[in-house]
């Protein structure tokens, strides 16, 4: 059964106030949904508050759906607009490494010494300073494909612009993350 | 823009994220081999690549999952809870309103001009409400820019 497909049995259910169905739906998409807020806001408490309270939005507007259409595009319009007002009304901070990011630690490699690895970790803590200083549109298409590996075609589904303009936007996202990296060493 | 250039940085994001073809990647090495700036660019950009390649956002602990769903049926709930307590609130302000104004003209002591004077106040104070409901209503309903991030 294709994702639409799946959803549309519950999000009807939902539109009918079934709230139990909508849990579902909630279920599905919590985890995407949480890490797409991390990435932009760059906080997990403020992550895990908008992407709740983005789900509850979607719940109010739920009959407005049309269940031909993919559900977490419709949802993520909703979530970014969130996240991009939350950054514009708080003061921007830049957010802990450690808070955000798995420490190389975790994710030990047999062949690198451990000079080598705190050496990397170093250079990994200037690249997330630097991405924290982009705007929050260019961190946002950075993260989704560099960290969040999402594709190409999911990223143009998501922000609604061609394939063409996701990779244009992200050449010069990542040619401005070069600058400031440059400007940080 | 140069043709040329849109081009590179097509088939520079394609290598940066492995996904040139036999034939874009010859096309690549040689766009890289007639330009320094080119080669340069490459360069640096495919170093931050292998950064960020390696970057992993910490999940959270799994509890946190386990109560996500019961987070927003609260909230849900407590919006409800809302409702319901600001539609009795409205209901119990305009049966209070109604009998203080019913009590002020009944009241034989208060002069005429006194009465007509809060029964003004009472007319404007609901003009005005209406007014900015109404004025909110149909912005909520004509902006079509209401879903743009200003």
């Amino acid at each position: 059964m294709i994702e639409t497909e799946r959803d549309a049995e519950f999000i009807i259910k939902a539109q009918k106030g079934n709230k139990n169905a909508y849990g579902e739906i909630v279920k599905l998409y919590m985890k995407r949904a949480y890490f797409s807020a991390l990435s932009i806001v760059g906080s997990h408490d403020d992550a895990l508050d908008l992407s709740q309270e983005a789900f509850i939005r979607a719940y109010q507007s739920i009959k407005k759906f049309d269940t031909t259409k993919t559900f977490y595009t419709w949802f993520y319009k909703i979530l970014r607009n969130l996240c991009l007002n939350h950054l514009r009304n708080k003061s921007n901070r830049v957010n802990s490494f450690s808070e955000i990011l798995e420490d190389l630690e975790n994710i030990k490699d047999e062949n690198q010494s451990t000079e080598k690895m705190v050496e990397q970790n170093e250079t990994k803590k200037i690249v997330w300073q630097a991405i924290w200083k982009l705007t929050p549109e260019d961190r946002e298409i950075i993260t989704a494909r560099d960290i969040l590996n999402t594709s190409y075609e999911d990223i143009a589904g998501l922000l609604q612009v061609p394939t063409g303009t996701v990779m244009s936007r992200l050449y010069y996202a990542r040619k401005r993350l070069r600058k400031i990296i440059e400007e940080l060493q | 823009m140069n043709i040329e250039l849109n081009r590179f940085q097509t088939l520079l994001n394609k290598a940066l994220d492995n996904m040139l073809t036999d034939e874009e990647r010859i096309e690549f090495n040689s766009l890289l081999a007639s330009s320094n700036e080119y080669q340069e660019e490459w360069n640096s950009l495919k170093q931050i690549k292998e950064i960020t390649k390696t970057m992993k956002l910490k999940n959270p602990p799994e509890e946190m999952w386990d109560k996500y769903w019961l987070g927003i049926y609260s909230r849900l709930e407590r919006g409800i809870a809302w409702i319901l307590i600001s539609i009795g609130a409205i209901v119990v302000l305009i049966y209070g309103g109604f009998k203080a104004v019913e009590s002020v003209i009944q009241d034989p002591t208060l002069a005429w001009f006194l009465k007509a004077a809060i029964l003004l106040l009472i007319a404007g104070g609901i003009i005005l409400f209406v007014s900015v409901v109404r004025e909110r209503l149909f912005l909520r309903k004509s902006d079509k820019y209401k879903e743009i991030v200003r």
